[in-house]
């Protein structure tokens, strides 16, 4: 996809910086002439959502931090010093605490448009890898952030969460320990989690370059899944289609983020954690976030002991491997599926099984949300093997057994509706409507 | 190289494994005060000294929550059917085997003391609640019986017991964190 390069500076500074250190050509080569596929929908410009997001989320970051202080005596009400005294702290930490639930919400639909059009397939299994590694680090980073305010669902969220670690069979509680680096989550955790939070954004800045990277070294993905076979026929250059594109997506997605900023900005809160941290009263009800919540149900789902005949799982611990295995699973994906179709477009039966497994995943979700009694606790172990068995049963096994829909020639066959008869292309081509396909 | 190869090396074969080990030690050695600092400190361990609990304003029946090291722990005076109910219950039918006798201090079989965070994910379970009349935790459905032991739900073990002594009838010393948790 990334041909040679057809910039030529035009003045004499460009060309002077061009034969030193040629940035303009890098961003004129990646976000101006590069070729994106001329039938990419709306579901496409979550990439470029979720960049401005980040984006957005260290600066409100940064300014947040000039506010904040780390220390368990003074870190919930320097929050509420933000929130009452700092000019227009109260939106730069609403935009900030909402900015996280927006991230998310993008990187779910990133995430399921990847599956819907088998975006991870080869050639693009490293690219879907970074995808997955900065799924993680957005997860550590939600989790380290959501600790800072100190609150009674930042403190207990800490404790359940860093407990997960003392499952680990030996070493557990020594690691416990180095995380707390004390008896309990005190102030030595609370500083380093903001350490920690200030730090892994940036890290995910650094898995995004690698990720756009490999995206331009093998072309995006498209609805159709068919690769582009001629850049002239099939493609339209980044900027400005895909630009415009973007944008457009931008401002309709930043609506809806304003709209939770500024008339709900605590709807996808808690409020227990308006509540200071107690480390002798463990709120009625912990839950997670709502975008950990399907993770957390995977977590509860495991109530029993696994006898593997040789040894034994204990319960708690099969509750950490399943929900850690729950997004592991995913850095498997490009292997797992072995259907050679990319787009569910042209698979009728994984079209169908996909919407299960989003059905299957907001179920998860909801029961995350439910206390940890009869029949929740049934219902989260039945969809915790449901989610299991997309990955591991119905994805190994469709691609044997399921007939695709025929493919279209080429991206631009599909885009002329031309993809029913896959007939070559001919001179008529270009005389057929621009209908959809 | 030199051109001239020596079955038994020569001194730059010295010099570079010399300076390979060099660089693998002292890089080492540079990497380990950057796992220690996580580590608790002198400050946070003196912190955590010893802790007496003078127990006569206690009633039958009643509990308190004592914070050490930064977690709570439970005192509680059981009363007469609380300790019949835990002593009667067929250990062996128990997820974590433990006769009631083996969690108290002989002679004090009235006074338990445990770690009041939940084996599960460490949640401070509610005190005579539950299935089993000894504590409910509410964050994930973990039932304790009035030895502490676990009866239901998904904590793998039971409550555990701190290393303690009785200074005097009516006062309890802790000494260290619980062993077996």
């Amino acid at each position: 996809m990334q041909g040679h390069s057809h910039y030529t500076p035009t003045s004499g500074i460009g060309k002077w910086m061009d034969s030193r250190l040629p940035v303009p050509r890098l961003v004129y080569d990646s976000f101006i002439a590069y070729p994106v596929p001329k039938n990419l929908n709306y579901f496409y410009t979550f990439g470029a959502i979720l960049s401005f997001m980040l984006v957005s989320q260290i600066i409100t970051g940064v300014v947040l931090a000039m506010h904040y202080t780390a220390h368990v005596d003074l870190a919930f009400n320097s929050v509420e010093k933000i929130m009452r005294d700092v000019n227009y702290g109260w939106m730069i930490r609403y935009l900030h605490s909402n900015g996280a639930s927006m991230f998310f919400i993008a990187v779910y639909i990133h995430i399921f448009r990847g599956l819907y059009y088998g975006s991870y397939k080869a050639p693009r299994e490293v690219l879907w890898i970074l995808g997955v590694i900065i799924y993680l680090l957005m997860m550590a980073t939600a989790f380290l952030g959501y600790v800072l305010p100190w609150g009674q669902m930042s403190l207990w969220g800490a404790v359940v969460i860093t407990n997960l670690f003392s499952a680990i069979p030996l070493v557990g509680p020594t690691i416990v320990e180095f995380l707390w680096g004390g008896y309990s989550v005190d102030q030595p955790t609370l500083n380093r989690f903001f350490s920690l939070h200030y730090l892994l954004p940036f890290m995910i800045a650094g898995v995004v370059v690698l990720h756009v990277w490999a995206l331009h070294v093998t072309g995006q993905n498209n609805p159709t899944g068919v690769e582009v076979k001629d850049v002239k026929k099939d493609t339209v250059p980044f900027t400005p289609y895909a630009t415009i594109k973007d944008a457009v997506g931008l401002v309709f997605f930043l609506v809806f983020f304003m709209w939770f900023a500024f008339f709900q900005p605590n709807y996808l809160g808690h409020a227990v954690n308006y509540v200071p941290a107690d480390p002798l009263v463990t709120p009625p009800h912990i839950v997670p976030e709502w975008y950990f919540l399907p993770f957390y149900a995977i977590l509860r789902a495991i109530t029993f002991d696994i006898n593997l005949i040789i040894f034994t799982i204990p319960s708690k611990l099969g509750g950490v491997l399943a929900m850690f295995a729950a997004i592991a699973v995913l850095a498997f994906l490009p292997w797992l599926d072995t259907s050679k179709v990319k787009s569910s477009a042209y698979r009728p039966l994984h079209k169908q099984f996909f919407w299960a497994f989003v059905v299957v995943c907001v179920m998860l979700g909801w029961l995350g949300s439910k206390p940890a009694e009869y029949p929740y606790t049934v219902l989260s172990l039945i969809f915790t093997g449901l989610y299991f068995a997309y990955f591991l049963v119905v994805l190994p096994l469709l691609g044997l057994f399921e007939t695709p829909r025929q493919l279209p020639a080429s991206i631009a066959d599909a885009v002329l509706g031309k993809n029913r008869g896959a007939a070559p292309v001919t001179a008529g081509a270009a005389a057929a409507p621009q209908t959809k396909g | 190289m030199a051109s001239v190869q020596h079955a038994e090396g020569d001194r730059r074969d010295f010099l570079f494994l010399a300076t390979g080990a060099a660089a693998a030690v002292g890089g080492a050695a540079a990497i380990w005060p950057f796992i220690s600092q996580l580590a608790p400190d002198a400050g946070t361990i003196a912190a955590g000294a010893p802790v007496e609990i003078d127990l006569a304003s206690i009633p039958a029946g009643g509990q308190v929550k004592i914070l050490w090291r930064g977690k709570p722990y439970f005192v509680r005076n059981r009363t007469e059917a609380e300790i019949k109910s835990a002593q009667d219950v067929d250990v062996k039918t128990l997820r974590d085997p433990q006769p009631d006798a083996v969690r108290v201090k002989e002679g004090h079989a009235k006074w338990l003391i445990t770690a009041a965070n939940c084996t599960h994910l460490g949640c401070v379970p509610l005190g005579n609640q539950g299935d089993y009349g000894g504590w409910f935790c509410p964050c994930h459905g973990s039932h304790f019986d009035t030895s502490g032991r676990i009866r239901k739900g998904p904590a793998p073990t039971n409550l555990p017991i701190p290393q303690y002594t009785f200074v005097s009838e009516t006062r309890i010393r802790i000494t260290g964190a619980p062993t077996t948790a």
